[in-house]
């Protein structure tokens, strides 16, 4: 267990095999554990991108305990004691009648319920879109950028196709077709944007495919899926990684306005449906500040977040854009 | 060889793909839910008539023959009729298109000379307070939805102060001469400061940070030294000569921020009642309109892929160092 053990998994795994036989997932494990607590350090010494973490642990916290937070059903009609249906509510803060902690909405639903289940949509879009596209990008361009030839071009032409698509409308188009709901929304933001982190990962790969440590593997023997899977994949796993946290924004970013323009799920309410209920009736003009300001500041604060952690990370992955003191 | 080759090769990529964009968009809206017929021809017609209207649209032809008709009819500009209104939709499209290109042109112009400006002097006084809240004022700005600082604006400025009209182009009652009228009245300007300054906003975070990096880099280059040696005062390092040689990936970016924009224009245009081409967009798809839909969407790919083609044409016009291998 000598020092060398606690090099980066970046560095190749094969180049100082000791004698003494250990098995090679113990090995692996060490050298991950190293790697991923050596950037959590880095990471975490950013007190923005500490204040990026909290907020968003925040929110994932919130979308669990939802139910327990939120004091009613959010698509529950509310009712006044005079049995009439409590629209236009304002804030008990404010002196509003009953007991809503941010009124209610014009249809009488209590806005605050509603806030608190609407970062629910927001997280479930956001990670599961972000794992899919990166995946699929990073096999994309694992794929192309490893084989070269003809398949890298015609991936590279499904690509440059990809990005002939402007993102909004031709998710609105394919949630419409595909039938409006949250795993309309994911696949249509995954259709599109897995074709980013596949450009990226190419060029990686491209460059990795020449070094000194790949040629020396082919030289060894080893064969393509080993070259690719122990060799390559861990070395462009970071620069997923960074993907992976810029499409977590986009994604939720993405969602909102999907909602906000009425194609949203009809039946769960997410924060964009929320703006878009207070845009239909006319909130702005009412004055009603607490049905749109809030939503809004969700989503911008978890945008924020997911933006903030990529930039920090990718500060790390690449460091030629670290501020020099 | 060069050129004149790398240009023929890149045109016959415009094409096939402007082919692909049309095709899928083909096979999309077929696949739509719901019966078009059934916007078209009321229950009550006899069933002859109900036939020869849907023989008119030539929607019960074999799905291969509408193909070859649907792509004879794009590559002679003939888009069809609009199920709703039965006008012709190259004419929607003439009367909407205009306005979203006044709106989009003056955001981008706008965005791009106060993003480029910024990012020049962000870069230059790199470390600075003013340059670290610049750079985060401006990720803040892509992070915030752009149609919720619609809200707010219209909130704030349209409903509380009465600055700023609610929604749409022009005041009820006035009744422009033509579009060269129309834009150059008073009237027209003031509904259009609220929707441009909100897009403004959102546009201007890309160009901003790209100058910044480019800036970065082109200041530690060695002819900087030079200007310095020589005496040249600060403004005429930063702007004539760094400012001019970090330009060139901003101009490119430029070119491909336009997919970026139309999305953000969609919403904006929703948000502020714009009679734009985004939101004649989503109002076809949510009346299942397919012909003005079709039409609306491919005017918006077409100008993606277009931008992206100038892009790389630009590209080489602008640095000659550029080679076409």
């Amino acid at each position: 267990m000598s020092q060398k053990h606690e090099r980066s998994i970046f560095a190749d795994v094969e180049e100082y095999e000791s004698d003494e036989e250990f098995s090679a997932w113990r090995r692996n494990l060490r050298l991950w554990r190293s790697t991923l607590s050596e950037q959590w350090r880095l990471l975490t010494d950013d007190s923005l991108v500490v204040a990026a973490m909290a907020i968003l642990g925040g929110f994932i916290l919130l979308a669990f305990v939802a139910p327990v937070v939120a004091p009613h059903d959010p698509l529950e009609r509310m009712y006044t004691e005079s049995g009439l249906i409590a629209k236009w509510i304002e804030p008990s803060f404010l002196g509003g009648e009953g007991d809503f902690l941010l009124g209610t909405t014009a249809q009488g639903y209590d806005i605050f319920s509603q806030l608190v289940y609407g970062a629910r949509p927001a997280l479930l879009v956001g990670f599961v879109a972000a794992v899919m596209t990166v995946g699929i990008g990073t096999m994309v361009g694992l794929t192309a950028g490893y084989y070269g030839g003809y398949v890298d071009d015609f991936l590279m032409r499904l690509v440059d196709f990809v990005y002939g698509l402007p993102l909004l409308p031709t998710v609105i188009v394919l949630v419409t077709v595909l039938g409006a709901g949250l795993d309309s929304i994911i696949l249509a933001f995954v259709l599109l944007q897995w074709r980013t982190s596949a450009r990226v990962i190419r060029a990686l790969v491209l460059s990795l495919r020449e070094r000194a440590f790949v040629k020396a593997a082919r030289v060894s023997g080893a064969s393509n899926w080993r070259i690719l899977s122990r060799h390559i994949a861990p070395n462009v796993l970071p620069m997923a990684f960074l993907y992976g946290a810029f499409a977590i924004a986009w994604a939720i970013l993405t969602e909102a306005g999907v909602s906000f323009l009425g194609l949203g799920d009809p039946n769960s309410v997410s924060w964009g449906v929320m703006l878009q209920g207070a845009r239909v009736y006319s909130a702005m003009t009412e004055g009603t500040w607490w049905w749109f300001v809030p939503p809004g500041v969700c989503i911008a604060l978890v945008v924020i977040s997911g933006f903030l952690i990529g930039r920090g990370y990718e500060e790390i992955v690449n460091p030629e854009l670290q501020v020099e003191q | 060889m060069g050129k004149l080759n790398f240009f023929v090769r890149r045109t016959a990529q415009l094409v096939v793909t402007l082919w692909a964009v049309a095709t899928a968009l083909f096979m999309l809206f077929r696949l739509m839910p719901g019966d078009p017929t059934s916007y078209i021809v009321s229950p009550q017609m006899t069933p002859e008539v109900r036939q020869r209207i849907i023989e008119s649209y030539g929607l019960n032809d074999p799905l291969w023959v509408q193909y070859l008709r649907y792509i004879e009819n794009l590559a002679t500009l003939d888009l069809g009729r609009s199920f709703n209104t039965n006008s012709e939709v190259s004419e929607i499209l003439a009367t909407y298109l205009p306005n979203t290109l006044v709106l989009m042109l003056s955001a981008f112009v706008l965005a791009y000379a106060v993003g480029v400006t910024l990012g020049v002097l962000t870069g230059w006084y790199r470390g600075s307070r003013f340059e670290k809240s610049t750079v985060v004022t401006a990720l803040v700005g892509r992070s915030i939805p752009s149609f919720w600082v619609g809200i707010l604006v219209i909130w704030v400025f349209g409903a509380t102060f009465g600055v700023i009209p609610l929604s749409g182009m022009t005041s009820i009652g006035t009744e422009p001469e033509g579009f060269v009228d129309m834009v150059t009245s008073l009237d027209f300007l003031h509904h259009l400061v609220a929707p441009m300054l909100v897009l403004a906003f959102y546009y201007m975070g890309y160009p901003l940070l790209i100058m910044r990096n480019s800036m970065l880099e082109t200041l530690s280059e060695d002819f900087i030294d030079i200007c310095r040696a020589k005496g040249l005062s600060e403004r005429a390092i930063m702007f004539r000569h760094a400012a001019r040689n970090a330009m060139l990936p901003v101009l490119t970016a430029a070119a491909i921020a336009v997919g970026f924009a139309i999305g953000g224009s969609v919403l904006i245009e929703t948000v502020f009642g714009w009679p734009g081409i985004g939101r004649e967009m989503i109002r076809a798809v949510m009346r299942r309109d397919y012909p003005v839909a079709q039409g609306t969407f491919l005017v918006l790919a077409l100008s993606v892929v277009l931008m992206n083609f100038v892009a790389d044409l630009l590209y080489g016009v602008l640095d000659p160092r550029v080679t076409y291998e």
